[in-house]
Order: C-alpha cells, then sequence, then structure tokens
C-alpha cells in the first residue's frame, strides 16, 4: 500500500504541478521537506529520551507489569497471541492511556517503545506483524477523549462556546477506533495479507 | 460547559505530572536507582531519531510536493454538489484530504476556516470534530514503522485510513444531528 501511495504522490504530484503551472513551487518544496524531516526527527530526540527514560523506570519498578496485569482482559482481546505479561502489552497500555489524554509528546516515545517490544516478537525483521498492524490501527483512529488543538482554535478565533465539540468528536472517535480495530482484525485474516512466517519470502512480492 | 477548557488544560497537566513525577517516585520506593534507570533508558532517544529519519524523508518529501502542486485544491474541487449537499464546504473537503497527510498543515487549515466562516459556524465546528477524530495516519506510520526499521506495512496504512474515513463519516453524520 505504501509503495502505492508513495509513487502515487510522488508522480501525481508532479503531473499535477505541470497542469497548474506550480513546478517550480514543488521543486523548492523537495529540499525543504527533506530538510524539515530531518530537524523533526532530531528535534523528538530530546522528548524521546526523556519518556524513554521515565518508561525505563517505570519498567524496572514494576509499575508497567501491574499496569499490565490491570488492563489484561482487554489487552487480551485486542492481541489475543501476545503471551500475559509481556512487556509490548505495558509500553502499549501506557501508550494508549497517553494519547487518550492528549499527552501527544509522551504518546509517541511510549508507542516507539511498543513497536520495538512488539518486534521482540516478530519472527521476520522489516515486515509489520498483525499485532503492529493492530496498534496502528488503533493509534491512527484517534483514541483522544478531549481535541485539545481544535478547541483551543476555536477558542482563539472568539467561538462563544468552544466544547461543543467534545460531545460529538469522542462518539466520532469511537466510531473511528472500532472501525479501525475491526478493519485490523479483518484484514489480517485475507489472504493477501495473511502472516506467513514460516513460507518466508514467497508473499513479500505482493505486499 | 465554559469551564471545560480550563478544565482538561488542567487535567493534562496533572497527568502529565504524574506520569513524570509519579513513575520515578514510585519507582524510588521500590528500590529503582531512578537516576541511573532514567539514563539506560534515555540513552536509545538519540538512536531511535536517527533510525526514522528516511522514514520521514520519504513521506515527508512526497506529501510536500503534493502540497504545493495544489493537488489537494483540485481534488477538494471534485463534485461540489455532493458536497455541498452534506453540508461541506471545499475548505473542510481539503481539510479531509489534508488531515491523513500532514498534522500541521491540517490545523492550519482548521484556522483558515474558522478566520473565514467564524468560530460558531456550523463549518468550523464540523472541522474541529474532524480534527479531533482522525490522526495522521502516514506520519505515525513513518514514525512507528521507523523506529523498528519495518518496511512492509502490510495492511497498517488500509486499517488506518479506514479508521481516518470512518471517523470523517462519524463527524459529517454527527454533525448535521447536533448542529445543522
Amino acid at each position: 500500500m505504501l509503495n502505492i501511495i508513495w509513487l502515487a504522490l510522488l508522480v501525481g504530484s508532479v503531473a499535477i504541478a505541470v497542469a497548474t503551472g506550480q513546478v517550480r513551487e514543488v521543486v523548492v518544496s523537495v529540499t525543504e521537506s527533506a530538510v524539515s524531516a530531518f530537524k523533526l526527527a532530531l528535534g523528538l530526540t530530546g522528548i524521546m529520551a526523556l519518556w524513554l527514560g521515565i518508561m525505563k523506570i517505570a519498567e524496572d519498578s514494576g509499575l508497567v507489569a501491574a499496569f499490565t496485569r490491570m488492563i489484561a482482559p482487554l489487552m487480551r482481546f485486542l492481541f489475543p497471541r501476545i503471551p500475559d505479561g509481556h512487556p509490548a502489552l505495558g509500553s502499549m497500555a501506557m501508550n494508549m492511556v497517553a494519547n487518550m489524554f492528549g499527552l501527544n509528546n509522551a504518546a509517541t516515545p511510549m508507542g516507539i517503545k511498543a513497536m520495538e517490544d512488539l518486534d521482540t516478537l516478530n519472527s521476520r525483521k522489516g515486515t509489520a506483524t498483525d499485532e503492529m498492524c493492530m496498534f496502528l490501527a488503533i493509534n491512527t483512529s484517534s483514541i483522544q477523549l478531549i481535541p485539545a488543538g481544535a478547541i483551543a482554535l476555536l477558542a482563539g478565533g472568539g467561538s462563544a462556546d468552544p466544547t461543543v465539540i467534545v460531545f460529538p468528536a469522542l462518539i466520532a472517535t469511537c466510531v473511528s477506533t472500532v472501525a479501525g480495530v475491526t478493519a485490523a482484525r479483518l484484514l489480517s485474516r485475507m489472504r493477501r495479507f495473511r502472516d506467513n512466517s514460516e513460507k518466508g519470502g514467497k508473499d513479500e512480492r505482493l505486499a | 460547559m465554559n469551564g471545560l477548557p480550563e478544565f482538561s488544560a488542567a487535567a493534562s497537566n496533572a497527568i502529565f505530572l504524574a506520569f513524570l513525577v509519579g513513575i520515578p517516585v514510585y519507582g524510588f520506593f521500590k528500590g529503582v536507582k531512578v537516576y541511573e534507570s532514567f539514563v539506560e533508558g534515555a540513552k536509545e532517544g538519540f538512536e531511535v531519531a536517527v533510525r526514522i529519519i528516511p522514514y520521514l524523508v520519504a513521506i515527508l518529501v512526497v506529501v510536500g510536493m503534493f502540497r504545493a502542486s495544489k493537488g489537494l485544491d483540485l481534488l477538494a474541487g471534485l463534485f461540489p454538489d455532493i458536497m455541498h449537499s452534506l453540508g461541506l464546504s471545499p475548505e473542510v473537503v481539503s481539510l479531509i484530504l489534508t488531515r491523513p497527510l500532514s498534522g500541521g498543515a491540517s490545523l492550519g487549515l482548521l484556522g483558515e476556516i474558522i478566520a473565514k466562516h467564524g468560530a460558531d459556524s456550523y463549518q468550523a465546528r464540523l472541522a474541529g470534530v474532524i480534527m479531533g477524530s482522525t490522526e495522521t495516519t502516514l506520519y505515525v506510520v513513518a514514525v512507528y514503522f521507523g523506529a523498528v526499521s519495518v518496511a512492509r506495512t502490510r495492511y497498517a496504512v488500509h486499517a488506518g485510513l479506514i479508521a481516518d474515513a470512518a471517523g470523517v463519516c462519524a463527524a459529517i453524520i454527527i454533525c448535521l444531528a447536533f448542529f445543522a
């Protein structure tokens, strides 16, 4: 999928740019985006180090394990193949909690930690596991309880009641999360996405 | 309801500090050498950041090119009659299309919609709900999979985009019911 999206954006941009006369802007944007991608990654370093450090304390103190036991039923439903008590369950749960409360700065490093923990269960490095896809689906479906960014912009724009969007957004978020989880579950059963870890390279051409 | 922004900001701060301070304090009482443990974990920060650079460059460059080509404006102008009957202005359609590609750009678009239609307008509320119920899917995929050097993402992008689409549809229907 990413191969197709990536190439479509790449070729499509140039084709559209030729049609709309935006060729110069597109050319300029390439260097700008590449530089800003690098800056963005480096900018993440400080926050990443901070929260990975805190996560390590949480892990060493047994807090992650305790938390994992607490939310085990939910996690067992979402990730039935991860063994009980595996650290990935804890780091994923902490990422979800941080996401729900809109702590994006903390959620990303915790999510990355979760991906690394999930990767320890990955028999085919470089290829996503079903659990990684499910975790991504949950993360990209936005499980934030209160859309703080949008509320702040509405309030800044002089809205008399910026929080009217909280309840509608909450329902929409639930719908998107349920859809994401369902989609991940159904797609994992489709033949073309089946996780043929034993067969090795055969299905890689399809992916 | 007017107190909610302050309340939500206060709750966010409280939870932030609970994580940041609570975890080390708990660790200390459990006999963890908190400083040593922190540094040990934090060491990985730079490594992870460097590891995701290629993935971020790949995604952000093509997204940047697409935005510069004004392709989004072109797509947002398609099917004006259908969009209009759903209560979607061209700006909101732009926002929907931009959302999975770029978080910063979609927040910018929300700002523009608020400035153009007013903060209490239907379009602004709809845009706010859409922002609150969707995520920058391609960015999240690049960062999370980049951190573990996964390039074969199988159906993760599909599932993410389906979630986004469901969020947008839900937002449109709910806003029609609540605000129209």
